[in-house]
């Protein structure tokens, strides 16, 4: 996995501006990923935190704006240069996401298998294997269907799935909605040992404080329709009443002092 | 150009990794490694100065095959830009070798998701057999189990008719209904057109021509008009039954009405089988509307038998009896079709692919059904000279 050597951002949003109907989204938002740094998107429920990341990913066609993946226009790329700018990212969803007519395993091979068509059945069980063991999941859960698995589980397998292309770039929708305790403490602690070693950068979607201050380094709020982004030390402390209260609150006042002590 | 090159060094050897490392080339880079001889003593360095951009699954296939030749990691020396991931996969193959058994064989788990045990391969005729009969027999108390459950429901209602739902029946009434018109129509018109104008090729050698009237009233009352309804319905709703129903068993909405303390049979089940009672029957009288409209038409237009004489002949063509034949069993497909679509939706279970499969059994098995009842009342009318 090569370290990224440009200072160039990994992912720029520039005046996206999102609406439904006469409802707005977002009004000119602008968004800068440095490479390998953990950033962390927090808004409050149907501020369009989950639309930004369609829009980043190209589920969602924004009514305009610009979105650059390592300095290409997605908007504006031949779809063989688009497939070879998706290969570079790895995505996992709210819910996982997993292909639930295919078992683990094969949910793992799928992207190997549509972009590696000369892997033999030996090579992707490998890599199935070590995928497996990146994100601590037993040999055992290979063969299992997505609806055998926990919550937990599931999360980890969807990010196995992410980590199949050995990414440069993670997507992360909310990774430990869901997760008691101390499997998002797990989780978390799982995406900094991976991160501290593979050197990936990470977009991340959350509304788990203490996952918010135990792994990013910046953080992004979106309030207005617009992205306040600081780094996580400061954010806290920055004007917005909507900010204030939300890194304020009793949960966050807690999430802090946890991180801090 | 290989992956790799080996040399002697001493009392050690040095590999020296080359050319492209990462993911793109790991197919390459598999078949290279299988040629490394095996351990002949001494220790390995692994030089890393000319492989490029050396990716995860490369380095954990070299790994492996280290380990595989017998190689431990205490022997193994990485030089020169080795890659970053090497510490955190040094430390996963220790755990996985350190880990009870099914951990210490990687890839025994992704192995186990292809292929099907011996054991499963042997299955016998008579274990497929009684597999089978198991199976049946399980679906069958299923069956009966859904119909008690409905029959309950249905008594409750009796005495409290708000369980009815009649808002949920008027809504189901119009979408298995009231937009089925046109389709229903057009189909019942072109299919007595069809029948009217084959039937006036044959009775033309006979000079019989006006039976044709006969001919298509009869067809279309006792049998088509209600058995191409119910096939459209069947094709149409049964579909969407299984479908909605199978959509909330995946979210957990059945559950979750469960838990309110509701009944997903009184509230999604019985409004649908009660409406299509209702909708099939009022479905049925329109086609057969339209059937003998088509026939009249193609009377008029094809044998010159003006539209007085047509409805005369009409009239004395039919028993009283004739229309009800058809309309009685209306009810009762609708029921089949109803019942069959809401089962095959209770029983969806996790999966997309359960989904399609379930929606498909549940049009197939309605269809073959209703004809299948049909048959049984032609006998039966038979019998009872109806």
């Amino acid at each position: 996995m090569a370290r990224a050597m440009t200072s160039e951002p990994v992912v720029r949003v520039r005046g996206l501006v999102n609406r439904f109907g006469r409802q707005v989204v977002h009004d000119g938002l602008d968004l800068e990923v440095e490479a390998e740094e953990i950033f962390g998107i927090v808004g409050g429920s149907g501020s369009g935190k989950s639309v930004l990341l369609h829009s980043i990913l190209g589920l969602h066609k924004p009514q305009g704006g610009r979105v650059e993946l390592y300095g290409h226009d997605m908007q504006h790329l031949s779809s063989s240069e688009r497939q070879a700018v998706v290969q570079t990212y790895g995505v996992t969803f709210q819910n996982g996401a997993l292909i639930s007519s295919l078992t683990v395993a094969q949910n793992i091979e799928l992207p190997l298998r549509e972009y590696h068509a000369d892997l033999t059945d030996a090579a992707l069980s490998t890599l199935v294997d070590l995928d497996l063991q990146l994100v601590g999941l037993p040999p055992d859960a290979a063969a299992k269907w997505p609806a055998q698995l926990s919550g937990g589980m599931v999360k980890r397998a969807a990010l196995a799935r992410a980590l199949a292309l050995e990414p440069k770039l993670l997507f992360l929708d909310e990774p430990t909605s869901g997760l008691d305790p101390i499997s998002a403490a797990a989780f978390d602690e799982l995406l900094l040992s991976l991160h501290s070693e593979l050197r990936f950068t990470v977009v991340m979607i959350t509304h788990d404080l203490d996952s918010l201050f135990r792994t990013c380094s910046r953080v992004g709020v979106l309030v207005g329709g617009r992205l306040v982004v600081d780094r996580i030390e400061r954010i806290a402390d920055h004007p917005d009443p909507w900010i204030h209260d939300y890194f304020h609150g009793p949960r966050g006042r807690a999430a802090q002092a946890r991180a801090h002590g | 150009m290989d992956a790799w090159a080996l040399q002697r060094e001493g009392d050690d050897w040095r590999l020296s990794l080359r050319g492209d490392w990462s993911l793109a080339s790991l197919g390459r880079i598999e078949l290279d490694l299988a040629a490394l001889p095996p351990s002949s003593g001494g220790a390995l360095i692994c030089d890393w100065s000319q492989a490029h951009a050396p990716g995860l699954g490369a380095v954990w296939a070299l790994l492996e095959r280290l380990r595989a030749l017998g190689f431990t990691p205490a022997r193994i020396r990485h030089e020169g830009s080795a890659p970053l991931s090497l510490e955190l996969l040094a430390r996963l193959k220790l755990r996985a070798d350190t880990a009870p058994a099914p951990a210490a064989t990687p890839g025994a788990g992704a192995a186990a998701a292809h292929v099907r045990s011996p054991a499963a391969q042997r299955r016998g005729l008579l274990d497929q057999v009684g597999r089978w009969a198991v199976l049946q027999g399980r679906e069958a108390r299923g069956v009966l189990e859904f119909l008690g459950r409905n029959t309950l429901v249905f008594r409750q209602a009796l005495v409290r008719p708000r369980a009815f739902r009649p808002t949920s029946i008027v809504r189901h009434v119009y979408e298995t209904g009231v937009t089925a018109i046109p389709i229903v129509s057009l189909i019942a018109f072109l299919i007595s057109v069809v029948v009217a104008y084959l039937g006036a090729q044959q009775l033309a050698n006979f000079g019989a021509t006006i039976y044709v009237v006969d001919l298509v009233t009869i067809a279309v009352l006792r049998e088509l008009g209600v058995l191409l309804t119910a096939i459209i319905v069947a094709g149409r709703s049964g579909s969407a039954f299984a479908a909605e129903i199978g959509v909330m068993q995946i979210n957990e909405e059945t559950d979750a009405l469960r838990a309110m303390g509701m009944n997903p049979i009184e509230l999604l089940v019985q409004p649908r089988i009660l409406a299509l009672m209702i909708a099939l029957p009022a479905l049925t009288v329109i086609a057969d509307a339209m059937g003998l409209a088509g026939g009249g038409l193609l009377s008029l237009v094809q044998l010159h038998i003006p539209l007085p004489q047509f409805t005369e002949r009409l009239r004395e063509a039919l028993a009283p009896t004739t229309f009800w034949a058809g309309l009685i069993k209306a009810p009762v497909f609708a029921a089949i079709i109803g019942t069959v679509g809401t089962y095959r939706g209770m029983q969806v279970r996790g999966s997309a692919r359960e989904l399609g499969r379930l929606t498909t059994v549940a049009v197939v098995q309605s269809i073959f059904l209703v004809i299948l009842a049909d048959a049984l009342f032609a006998i039966f009318f038979e019998q009872i000279d109806f």
